[in-house]
């Protein structure tokens, strides 16, 4: 069993990785986008277009400017060979934990959009468990200066209630007014359901989601992992999965009956599939995300007491797994967002009792969703890619990029046959807290394109 | 026989052959025991550090008399709160006391999987003194030693498991070594305070004492911790009493002799009557001296000694 991996090599070196002759990546970040760019032989998915054939594209000052066969030779201007890769509408991660302000040492605004563009993402949401937390205009103002001029677009997700308190709730209108996209507590639960009801009403003004954390605390305090028999036989404290069941079934009334859009974050139980998948069959204003991990790994995999297994809410059972995959494929669940929560390194190596919960995800999200679910036959790619770059700007109300002549070219490019191995030590998170280090995966990022710029994957 | 395995972290881990070699080479040292002079040369230059994070008494006091009897050198390290709260974490800590040449680490905590985390950090033998709920291998192999002597062998044995199951990792401990071992393992007490899925371990589940006194032939009755009440896990020590106490008007129902064993320490009155506990069924005081012996035995097998027998 291994221990953590410590910041490694990579993080400090200088890094060179030529894409084309006059991108040339490095240490630095972005790269501005030549004002004529080439991708050649790309293979061109746009699910809302119903696009899906092998064409060239031509960006110009990070427009797009042509779609179809266009000659090499008569192009002047730098070329990106696409030969066998798929060029899709830039991802959206909308569950990301970029912790600043307050916890700089895991990640900052800066490292955790570096980690999404690493990974094949062009645009994160970041969640509000941050100090202090995302409940007043200062801090979204803060994140929108921090995060300019950056080729991943930051969204801000505010607080539902002041502090995350679930206690009062946060100004909410002003909150939207400023930016944020949706209000979520993420990481508490909203315990009182009139406070909850209230949420769900008052963001209806604005239409933005609310986005729920499921779970009953008054069940799951102190729990370490899923209980069930691996709880048992390793001693840690048990979170039952009826816990999340029981808030989801809540708040899927509460959205019923104050009409408002409700969605779940990381979904983890068959259950709550279940669940959800009623709901939206009443016509209940209900979405849902899950997470890489969730539809990867079991609480088998606690065994050994590796840290990196413990998150909220925890690993589940085959049986679960089984449930998502269905939710995945006949679209219950709408969403892949990775839940990307940085811990540093000394206290992930701590016991397992007083480990935080988490793991970053940003970086390992397509290995695992082509190697899980499309080679698995679970989702085609084309589905994979709605759930990356078009229902989660549908569920947060903003418009999906498009592959279009006139548009700006917000682009993710990627290798759906690629074998890699994964190497924290070639992450661009702060943080290398995560279960999947030495997995060989299928399916990379190659780059990604938007705002003028462009990020070769150093993965 | 020497041990395949260079720690013992639990019963789980360890494989049946290890768990047979170290009870057979306890033996020697239960005699050793009742010698005048109870002291042997056996790891004489070794140094063995008891590594206490939770509170314990008879534990750390069988450890280090265990050591002492094999003329180990002792360091005790006992702290209460946790390397978190301390500022310094619990592999910092364990370094540095590595890194001034020892051989061994006897480690309580309570977190589950802490002697797993030391495993991996240092280079010493590991033996673990309790984590948590998790596992205390010692604490069963010392009982099991403890049936074995009594009956000449565990296999086809009937062993019941009595109380708060879901916070004992004696309980585990002894659940994964009787089984092991070819027993036939019970565990019996209120619904609330069994773990979920247990029987997928291989025991059978009761929440009847009376239906399980006439099938067993060891009682080992478990400490109730009162603190459970608070949670909500049982409504009075009353109740539990009435119920789950083993007392001896119970043990009337009983077909054969039972052997008592109880890990101590006891509330008399609650999980055990007096006159049970001081019965002439009862084996809890050679439990504790035959812990001395097992963890001897322990000490010596993990330094690289190999059992005469076999």
């Amino acid at each position: 069993m291994l221990l953590f991996e410590c910041r490694s090599y990579f993080y400090w070196q200088e890094v060179e990785v030529k894409l084309t002759k006059n991108v040339i990546f490095t240490r630095k970040g972005y790269q501005p986008l030549p004002e004529n760019y080439l991708l050649k032989n790309a293979t061109i998915m746009d699910p809302l277009q119903k696009i899906e054939k092998v064409l060239d594209l031509h960006i110009k000052k990070g427009k797009i400017s042509e779609i179809g066969e266009i000659d090499q030779k008569k192009f002047s201007g730098d070329v990106l060979d696409c030969e066998g890769k798929i060029v899709s509408p830039g991802w959206l991660d909308m569950h990301v934990h970029l912790r600043e302000p307050g916890y700089e040492g895991k990640e900052t605004i800066a490292s955790g959009s570096l980690a999404a563009a690493n990974g094949g993402f062009t645009g994160v949401c970041c969640m509000p468990n941050t100090s202090p937390s995302i409940d007043s205009q200062e801090i979204i103002q803060y994140i929108k200066d921090r995060s300019k001029g950056f080729l991943v677009d930051v969204y801000p997700v505010a607080a539902i209630t002041k502090k995350r308190e679930g206690k009062e709730l946060s100004e909410i209108l002003e909150l939207v007014e400023q930016g944020a996209v949706a209000i979520s507590d993420d990481g508490s639960p909203v315990m009182s359901a009139e406070l909850m009801r209230r949420a769900l009403e008052y963001s209806k003004m604005v239409d933005v989601p609310v986005i729920g954390h499921e779970e009953d605390n008054s069940m799951t305090e102190g729990g370490d992992i899923n209980e069930g028999l691996v709880s048992t036989s390793l001693g840690l404290h048990g979170m039952p999965s009826v816990a999340e069941e029981i808030m989801i079934s809540r708040d899927i009334m509460l959205a019923e009956y104050t009409d408002a859009r409700f969605h779940v974050a990381h979904i983890s139980t068959a259950r709550s599939v279940e669940l959800v998948r009623q709901g939206k069959a009443k016509g209940i204003k209900v979405t849902a995300e899950v997470t890489p991990h969730h539809f990867t790994l079991t609480d088998e995999a606690v065994h050994g007491y590796d840290t990196n297994t413990k998150m909220s809410p925890p690993l589940r059972t085959e049986k679960d797994i089984k449930a998502i995959l269905a939710g995945l494929k006949d679209g219950t669940i709408d969403v892949i967002a990775t839940d990307h929560a940085p811990h540093s390194f000394e206290e992930k190596e701590a016991e397992y009792i007083y480990a935080p919960f988490g793991i970053i995800g940003l970086e390992t999200a397509v290995g695992l969703s082509i190697s899980r679910l499309v080679n698995k036959k679970i989702l085609t790619l084309k589905q994979f890619i709605e759930k990356v770059a078009v229902f989660p700007y549908h569920i947060l109300n903003l418009s999906p990029p498009l592959i279009k002549k006139g548009t700006i070219a917000n682009l993710t490019i990627f290798d759906p046959v690629q074998k890699w191995t994964v190497d924290p030590a070639k992450f661009l998170s702060k943080s290398s807290n995560t279960p999947f280090k030495n997995w060989e995966l299928i399916g990379k990022p190659f780059a990604v394109i938007n705002h003028n710029q462009i990020f070769p994957s150093v993965l | 026989m020497g041990l395949s395995s260079r720690h013992l972290v639990g019963l789980q881990e360890i494989s049946k052959d290890d768990i047979m070699t170290i009870l057979e080479s306890a033996k020697s040292f239960r005699e050793v025991l009742d010698r005048p002079i109870k002291r042997l040369p056996t790891l004489q230059g070794k140094t063995v550090v008891n590594l206490f994070y939770e509170a314990s008494t008879r534990t750390r006091i069988s450890f280090e008399l265990a050591e002492k009897r094999l003329s180990a050198d002792i360091v005790n390290f006992t702290s209460t709160s946790s390397s978190v709260k301390k500022g310094e974490t619990l592999i910092d800590t364990v370094k540095n006391i590595e890194a001034m040449k020892i051989d061994m680490v006897v480690v309580r905590h309570s977190s589950p999987g802490a002697p797993h985390l030391l495993t991996r950090a240092l280079k010493s033998h590991i033996i673990n003194a309790g984590d948590g709920g998790h596992e205390h291998p010692t604490q069963a192999l010392l009982d099991m030693f403890t049936i074995q002597q009594k009956f000449g062998s565990i296999q086809g044995k009937t062993v019941a498991l009595v109380g708060d199951i879901s916070h004992s990792r004696v309980a585990m401990s002894n659940i994964y070594g009787l089984t092991k071992l070819g027993a036939r393992v019970i565990v019996c007490g209120p619904s609330t305070l069994i773990p979920r899925e247990i029987e997928r371990l291989g025991v059978e589940v009761y929440h009847n004492i009376d239906e399980i006194i006439p099938q067993v032939d060891v009682l080992n009755i478990l400490r109730l911790q009162l603190e459970r009440q608070r949670e909500a896990l049982f409504p009075s020590l009353r109740e539990y009493h009435n119920y789950f106490g083993i007392t001896r008007e119970r043990l009337e129902n009983a077909t054969k002799p039972i052997l008592i064993m109880h890990p101590g320490p006891m509330n008399r009155g609650i999980e055990i009557s007096s006159d049970v506990a001081d019965s002439e069924h009862s084996v809890i005081l050679e439990q504790v001296t035959n812990g001395v012996a097992v963890r001897m035995s322990v000490l010596f097998l993990l330094a690289g000694g190999r059992s005469e027998v076999n």
